[in-house]
């Protein structure tokens, strides 16, 4: 593990020739996929099914983004990425955009130098237990040994949580979500800490769901999007309206099935989203004019793409929350497309 | 009268390369240039892809809050400490790995050495299966298994409660094995604790001036005193005698199941014992194969002459054998000392956090200093190295035979 950091880290800044700092599109264009990173298995954000396919909710982004440019969602290629070799790997351009669970904080968009496009979902930490422990409530967790992924946001809100509350734990760092699982079902943890999402992931897919209990207090805010390197806005805009027009497009009910169905709609705005009117909204970034169509026929729209990995057909059974359209009581909004 | 002048050859930009006078600096001014041009290119290039990436090389962060936790602290620190405490930390926590590591691989590795040489054939085979097993297995492995078997096979602190508790505590109730760690009683140093101390060293001074007029005695008269059993006598009586006087200052305080864990008493955890084991089981297999080395580098000669004059086995080997073996063994150790330290940083596998997982896992995470964070490692672990050979160089002079 630390030759490869090491490796990472020589090959940004002795001998790689520089990543160039703008036209990440135009290189992507040139070379014909997405390169992607996603985590190294998250149930529901990133995995891959039985065919060998990568699926979930963050792969499902890049797809979309592959879908706008290419008109192809497979023009994709991912690259699993532990949570300490994932800014490395952007920054040193092995991958350009990161769809990887990764939190959007304050210090990450300015000292790390990176540029989050948005978020595609609202993210809270918990924590979960065996039913067994008969525990209700993280506070009632004072001297418990806690299972953490390192190099995490999680890390930091949970010393934090404790103190605030008074009370001392004994961290048991491990390095991903599978160790974290395994330490926590041998008992080497009392309690697992990461992100509410990733703990119902994690728990559905356990032999007994039931045996485990996710606690009910979300101790951060954990605002999940995907990222791209600092200095090139171009490529910033294209992650960032794809991901909006995903958002656009279940607002104004635009779905994967019906999307052809809008080609006379007058609504002024979906004409401009998908392309179908007469301005060419997309060339504005340099993108084909049906991009948008593409994705949202393709992979579907924020709500579908949701259901598809998250929701009740997933069997991860996440509710839709703050995760909705502003239309729905949610707090998903995405500025006007015009 | 003119004086026979040696002809004076005028100097020619050719002898540079054609005298072999001058070849050897010319070649190493060029490789000299050369190697500066590619250092300069280097880190030239390293600045400037840097600024391209919009960074800077900046260590200010290693006064700023680290906000993280650390389970295993040898010194003080809190989450309210600086990054630059938590690299200390885990500095020290590499540090203990890497001395208990290579105490206890000398220790086994000595023993394994000297019995695979044993005439037993079982015992000579069986250290054979132990050599190849441990260093013929990525080391990497042998840390992740022994932590897994510490985690699957030990109870969890939960089945020590109860009435009819599934598991118990061992040694009179004093030590608790779990899947998290061992806790150990610890002492509490009470009133009068600090006389015990200083007669114990005192009782240490006493047997180190024994052991030197027994072996006077012994070189002048040939009377030979049991030096063994005198010793351990100097090494107990005194401190046990005194303990009881003071009125047994020194108390052990047992842990006990409270909340969540086990409370006070001495917490070893299992991230630790897995680490310090595999890198000693592992290191030891290397260290018996030179011990051996060492002692087959004796000629057979000195056996027969030892035993020729009534010497026992075991003296023979203490006296005549190991010391002269020493001059051959001491130097390979050092590399091998050297390994089990550098290896130490795979401590992040069992989730122990030493250097490797501070400094260059959680900070370097939390605040994307890879460039200075990497940079510093690779200096403490320089340091280190370079400390330790000097150490065991200081050793092996006083190993030599002398006058050489």
């Amino acid at each position: 593990m630390k030759k490869s950091l090491f490796l990472s880290v020589a090959a940004i800044v002795g001998l790689s020739a520089g990543v160039a700092a703008a036209g990440t599109l135009d290189d992507t264009i040139a070379r014909g996929h997405v390169k992607c990173g996603v985590s190294t298995g998250s149930p529901g954000f990133s995995g891959v099914d039985d065919s060998g396919k990568n699926v979930g909710f963050d792969v499902d982004y890049c797809r979309a983004l592959a879908a706008a440019i290419f008109n192809d969602p497979m023009a994709v290629k991912f690259t699993p990425l532990s949570s300490s070799v994932r800014f490395t790997a952007l920054a040193s351009g092995e991958v350009d955009i990161l769809a990887r669970n990764t939190t959007w904080t304050y210090s990450r968009d300015t000292d790390l130098k990176q540029t989050f496009l948005g978020v595609t979902y609202y993210d809270g930490q918990g924590f979960m237990a065996k039913t067994s422990l008969g525990v209700g409530s993280t506070l009632e967790l004072d001297g418990a040994t806690i299972c953490i992924q390192v190099g995490t946001t999680t890390e930091l809100n949970l010393a934090d949580y404790f103190k605030a509350n008074g009370m001392t734990y004994e961290p048991l760092p491990t390095s991903d979500n599978a160790e974290s699982k395994q330490q926590y079902l041998a008992g080497a943890c009392d309690a697992y800490t990461t992100d509410a999402s990733a703990l119902h992931g994690t728990r559905i897919n356990m032999e007994n769901p039931d045996d485990h209990i996710v606690l009910p207090e979300i101790i951060s805010k954990e605002p999940l999007g995907p990222l791209v390197r600092h200095g090139d806005d171009q490529w910033a805009d294209v992650g960032r309206w794809v991901l909006n027009a995903l958002v656009i497009a279940e607002e104004k009910g635009i779905t994967s099935a019906n999307i052809d169905s809008f080609a006379d709609t007058k609504d002024a705005e979906i004409h401009r989203l998908l392309g179908t009117g007469d301005d060419d909204m997309m060339a504005m970034m340099g993108m084909p004019k049906d991009g948008m169509y593409n994705a949202i026929k393709h992979v579907g729209n924020y709500g579908e793409i949701f259901e598809r990995n998250l929701g009740a057909t997933s069997g991860i059974n996440i509710e839709r929350g703050v995760n909705n359209s502003w239309t729905n009581g949610g707090i998903l909004y995405s500025p006007p497309f015009r | 009268m003119s004086s026979v002048k040696a002809p004076v050859e005028k100097f020619r930009l050719g002898m540079l390369l054609g005298d072999t006078r001058y070849r050897s600096t010319t070649v190493q001014v060029i490789a000299f240039i050369i190697f500066v041009a590619v250092v300069f290119w280097l880190v030239d290039n390293t600045i400037k892809n840097l600024a391209l990436l919009g960074k800077d090389v900046d260590f200010s962060y290693l006064w700023m809050r680290a906000g993280y936790d650390i389970n295993q602290r040898l010194i003080p620190y809190t989450n309210d400490s600086t990054h630059g405490r938590a690299a200390l930390v885990g500095i020290l926590n590499t540090l203990l790995v890497a001395f208990i590591g290579c105490i206890v691989a000398t220790v086994l590795g000595v023993f394994v050495g000297i019995l695979r040489l044993s005439k037993n054939w079982i015992v000579a085979k069986l250290m054979s299966v132990y050599i190849e097993g441990f260093r013929n297995i990525p080391v990497l492995l042998w840390i992740v298994m022994i932590f897994a078997l510490l985690t699957e096979f030990t109870p969890a602190p939960k089945a020590f409660r109860g009435a009819d508790p599934e598991a118990s505590m061992i040694f009179f109730q004093s030590t608790a094995i779990t899947n998290r760690g061992t806790y150990f009683p610890s002492p509490i140093w009470g009133e009068g604790s600090t006389y015990l101390v200083i007669i114990f060293a005192l009782s240490l001074v006493a047997i180190f001036f024994f052991r030197r007029y027994a072996k006077n005695l012994q070189e002048n008269t040939g009377r030979d005193l049991p030096k063994f059993w005198i010793s351990l006598a100097i090494f107990f009586l005194p401190t046990l005698l005194f303990y009881f006087l003071l009125g047994s200052p020194i108390t052990l305080e047992y842990p006990y199941l409270k909340g969540f864990n086990f409370k006070d008493g001495l917490y070893v955890r299992n991230s630790f014992i897995a680490l310090t084991l595999a890198l000693s089981l592992y290191t030891s297999a290397f260290i018996g194969e030179i011990v051996r080395s060492g002692i087959l580098a004796i000629s057979k000669g000195q056996t027969e002459a030892a035993s020729s004059l009534g010497l026992r086995p075991g003296r023979i080997m203490n006296l005549i054998i190991l010391p002269q073996a020493l001059r051959v063994i001491v130097p390979p150790m050092i590399s091998n000392y050297l390994n089990l330290t550098k290896n130490s940083s795979l401590a992040i596998a069992v989730g122990y956090m030493d250097v490797r997982g501070t400094l260059g896992g959680i900070t370097l995470n939390q605040t994307g200093r890879e460039l200075e964070s990497m940079l510093l490692l690779m200096g403490f672990y320089l340091c280190v190295s370079l400390i330790v050979s000097a150490i065991i160089n200081y050793f092996n002079r006083s190993f030599q035979i002398k006058g050489m």
